[in-house]
């Protein structure tokens, strides 16, 4: 049996729909950011299957960059958990509403 | 060298009120500068004085187009501004420069330590750019910039004291029922245009030239209904009825503006309009006549209104809606030059009356803070009850003795206006009743009317005039502690525009003599003979087929020196002992006609009752409620639909991240739906 | 053989490893299930001879963001998050939609969006997944993206200096 593209896509896209609802469902600011990794991840597995498949290099670079922005994305992100905890002493995103109308 | 002269005297008043406006605006340390403003201000008037009169040394009798640049210009429509320089736009640019620069000198005077002098001379600089737009324009619409500039000058002028009430009263008055008669002017160029393009005129730019040379395309009906517009439209500027009443309120004003603008220039302008546009004029018989009885008309009952006011400035300017009428009467009966010919000399005599009077105004008020400062004010000593006014004749009284260069020139043009043979009124005045009389000689017997209004207004005229001139100069000094308090002549900057505008008011006739005199003296009308189409000027007039004869001509002359003698004596006769005292005989002997006449008939009154209570009154009771439920209702209601759906969309917005997100979501599976399935 | 057969094991464990994420409440184990499902992605970049990306994987993520997650979680103490009633109407769509997306998502891997199926050869792909081929790339034809990465790297480093500073907010 050839484990072919198709099935390293299919995967990701379980992985990102699971990071999806991570983020629609989970109310701590925390498990939701780690939703958002794995969804930049489930994307991160679609290039580099492309690009494997392909014997691209491009999509690898891409992939080197998005770590990347996880990266800065990820430190900023909890900085501000951090600021919004030492305000309202909580992560739970529900009563966070500061945008109410 | 003659486009370079127009365009420098249109220029330089513009110029004028720019630096004195803006400084005056900008730089608070200008406004104290009265020499400089003030020299600014009039040399702006006096140097296109002296270039006009160089044009018209060198002037050759005929019209000449000055074009600067296209104002607009749509499909065949194309308005420049262009200036016509003829014998006719010469003659009112001599009267509005020259009357205009010598009221500009005595106002460095008048308004000495007036703490808006930057604005009055950036506003009377204005005004001269806007007059000499009006008079100069080869087109009805840049005539009608300047027209309508003039009445904004003309509001600004007579508000120029806005800090009291009744002088923006009197200013939107003037305002508002000028612009009845400019909204028939308006009325009066869409239909020329209407008419003169259906008729096929292309291209046709409103401009004089094509008028004349297509005039004859015109169906005499619309003609008729298009002199009667420009006739109302002149009623309104030349405060004719029924739109005169805004002109003795116009008062209100500096006495020099009363002087250039209520008497001298903008007030002719409605006659200019006519004289401009005398070959059409002509061809509408019908409505001349009505000009004319409208002018007798008005001439009379400002006469009569004028014998009963006690206000020097409103004898004067009822005086000058009288002598507007006259003028009308000339241009009713085709003899526009001779209109044009009394609009000079009444700027000359009128001028210095009304520059004589704010020379007696400038005294008094230096005789009521005299008075106040050793207390005899305010008194209870005064010849009527109120309080204390310095243009109040009743308070006046035996100043020529203080006062003698401002009597002496009052006194020549008082003489001059009542018509006395030999100054300019009388030459003017009867060639106006001579016109009139010769149309009716020719067969139209309603001149003869008309002859009969004029010549009853001219007794009337030197009456009221002669009266004024006693109650002020002759007499006992009538106002509080006269004993220790006197007046002084007022300084050369004013006494020197008095005595030039004296010795034009006495000499400006002889350019217009009377043919009969004319012929006796083996000359000739000059005026006549500048302004006359039949010389190749620019001013047509009425031929008459049947000429008056020599012997009634001369016993006109007679009858019309003889009433002006007989008036100036009878007032002179009664008013020299004690003049008021005349008046209260002259009220106990008419009766209600007195009262009739001291109220101005009660036009004002009327006005009200008639025009402005009902639109007042109706805007209240039909319009405020339309204004309040419906407007408003309308207004409020989509405020209130708009409030009470962003309260209902905005229970959206939770302020809760992840119902975002959920909306995001929902968001991408449509539009990923669509790029899939579409 | 061992090709499907690792390609399965990784893919079951990183399936598992985003599901014990989701479901967690304590989120120490939930971010400790996230490390697991990283690491198996990483081993899965290795079944594509990817090797130098499912280094930089680990490195990155398992090595450096989850440290940071878990550092944190523990600096913040968050305990267990309240259990939320049995149905929510949120709940409910929100399942709704993650199920549209995965339709959506599996409909058009199996559309196949005009693509050849088929792998490269094995040697290509190995050569192509080596750090000398990415290094390459990375630092001629991107040198520029990569300043700019680094530029962005260190605003956010000051950036979560600032917010995490105790004046700031």
């Amino acid at each position: 049996m050839e484990i072919t593209l198709n099935w390293y896509l299919s995967l990701s896209a379980v992985l990102f729909v699971i990071g999806v609802l991570g983020v629609l469902l989970r109310r701590n600011a925390i498990i939701i950011f780690l939703s958002i990794e794995l969804m930049l991840n489930a994307v991160n597995l679609t290039l580099v299957a492309f690009s494997q498949a392909f014997a691209d290099v491009d999509g690898l670079v891409l992939v080197f960059f998005v770590m990347s922005v996880a990266a800065a994305e990820a430190a900023v992100g909890l900085a501000i958990v951090i600021a919004l905890f030492r305000n309202k002493t909580t992560v739970n995103v529900n009563e966070i509403n500061l945008f109410r109308g | 060298m003659e486009a370079t002269s127009v365009r420098l005297i249109l220029l330089l008043p513009l110029l004028g009120a720019a630096i004195n406006g803006m400084m005056g605006l900008f730089a608070p340390a200008y406004r104290k500068q009265e020499t400089i403003i003030g020299a600014i201000g009039t040399l702006a008037v006096a140097v296109p004085f002296v270039l006009t009169v160089l044009l018209f040394l060198g002037h050759d009798h005929g019209a000449h187009i000055v074009s600067t640049y296209t104002w607009m210009a749509a499909g065949d429509l194309s308005i420049s501004f262009d200036y016509r320089v003829d014998a006719l736009s010469l003659i009112m640019t001599l009267i509005v420069t020259g009357i205009g620069a010598l009221i500009h000198l005595y106002s460095m005077g008048y308004m000495h330590g007036d703490g808006g002098y930057w604005r009055f001379f950036a506003y009377l600089n204005l005004f001269i750019f806007a007059m000499l737009n009006l008079v100069l324009a080869e087109n009805l619409l840049v005539l009608f910039l300047g027209w309508e500039g003039v009445g904004l000058c003309s509001y600004l002028l007579i508000g120029y004291w806005y800090t009291d009430l009744k002088n923006s009263a009197a200013a939107n008055k003037a305002f508002i029922v000028n612009r009845i008669g400019d909204f028939a002017f308006l009325l009066a160029m869409f239909l020329l245009y209407q008419a003169m393009t259906t008729a096929g005129v292309a291209p046709f730019g409103l401009d004089f030239t094509t008028i004349f040379e297509n005039a004859d395309v015109l169906a005499s009906g619309t003609v008729a209904l298009i002199v009667l517009l420009l006739f109302i439209g002149a009623t309104g500027k030349s405060a004719q009825i029924p739109l005169f009443v805004w002109l003795p309120d116009a008062m209100a004003g500096p006495t020099p503006v009363s002087a250039l603008i209520h008497a001298a220039t903008m007030v002719t302008s409605g006659l200019y309009l006519l004289a401009r546009l005398s070959p059409v004029v002509l061809e509408a018989p019908g409505v001349m006549m009505l000009i004319a009885f409208v002018g007798a008309i008005t001439a009379i009952m400002a006469a009569t209104i004028a014998i009963t006011q006690n206000d020097i400035k409103k004898v004067l300017a009822y005086s000058t809606v009288s002598q507007l009428g006259y003028m009308f009467v000339a241009a009713g009966v085709g003899a526009f030059f001779v209109a044009i010919f009394h609009v000079l000399t009444h700027a000359f005599f009128k001028a210095c009356l009304f520059l004589g009077s704010g020379s007696v105004i400038h005294a008094m008020h230096h005789v009521e803070h005299d008075l106040e400062h050793k207390g005899v004010l305010p008194s209870s000593d005064l010849p009527y009850d109120g309080h204390f006014d310095a243009q109040d004749m009743r308070t006046m009284g035996g100043l020529k003795n203080h006062m003698p260069i401002t009597r002496w020139t009052f006194l020549i043009s008082t003489l001059a206006i009542a018509g006395i043979p030999f100054l300019a009124g009388f030459f003017s005045k009867d060639e106006i009743l001579f016109k009139a009389f010769e149309l009716g000689y020719n067969g139209a017997t309603w001149a003869f009317v008309v002859w009969g209004i004029g010549i009853v207004t001219a007794i009337l005229t030197a009456i009221y005039m002669m009266r004024c001139y006693m109650l002020t100069f002759e007499g006992r000094e009538r106002w509080p502690g006269a004993m220790d308090t006197k007046p002084h002549e007022s300084p050369w900057t004013m006494t020197v525009p008095l005595v030039v505008l004296a010795i034009g008011a006495a000499l400006t006739g002889y350019i217009g003599l009377p043919p009969l005199i004319a012929e006796v003296l083996g000359t000739e009308s000059w005026i006549h003979h500048y302004l006359g189409a039949e010389y190749g000027g620019p001013v047509a007039e009425f031929k008459a087929e049947h000429h008056v004869p020599h012997l009634t001509e001369g016993i006109l002359l007679g009858v019309g020196a003889l009433i002006a003698v007989v008036g100036v004596w009878l007032a002179w006769a009664n008013y020299r002992k004690s003049g008021l005292e005349t008046d209260n005989t002259i009220r106990r002997r008419l009766g209600a006609v007195y009262t009739l006449f001291a109220n101005k008939y009660f036009v004002d009154e009327a006005y009200d009752a008639t025009v402005v209570k009902p639109i007042t009154e109706g805007s209240r009771k039909g319009l405020a409620p339309f204004d309040q439920n419906v407007v408003d209702g309308t207004v409020n209601g989509l405020a209130k639909s708009v409030s009470g759906l962003s309260g209902w969309w905005r229970g959206m917005q939770t302020g809760i991240v992840q119902n975002y997100a959920l909306a995001l979501v929902l968001g991408v599976v449509v539009v990923v739906a669509l790029m899939i399935f579409v | 053989m061992l090709g499907p057969i690792l390609f399965f094991v990784f893919a079951v464990l990183a399936l598992v490893g985003a599901l014990g994420m989701l479901i967690a409440r304590n989120p120490v184990v939930s971010a400790l299930w996230m490390v697991l499902n990283l690491f198996s992605i990483a081993c899965l970049y290795l079944t594509l001879n990817a090797q130098f990306i499912a280094l930089i994987q680990i490195l990155v993520y398992a090595g450096a963001i989850m440290v940071l997650f878990l550092f944190v979680i523990m600096l913040l103490n968050l305990g267990e998050v309240p259990r939320l009633p049995a149905f929510d109407w949120r709940k409910g769509i929100a399942f709704l939609l993650g199920v549209g997306v995965l339709a959506q998502l599996l409909y058009v891997v199996a559309l196949g969006l005009g693509v050849a199926p088929e792998m490269a050869a094995a040697t290509e792909a190995e050569a192509n997944g080596t750090a000398a081929a990415v290094g390459l790339v990375l630092f001629t034809e991107y040198a520029f993206a990569l300043q700019i990465i680094a530029v962005l790297l260190l605003a956010a480093t000051i950036g979560a200096v600032l917010l995490a500073k105790k004046r700031f907010v």
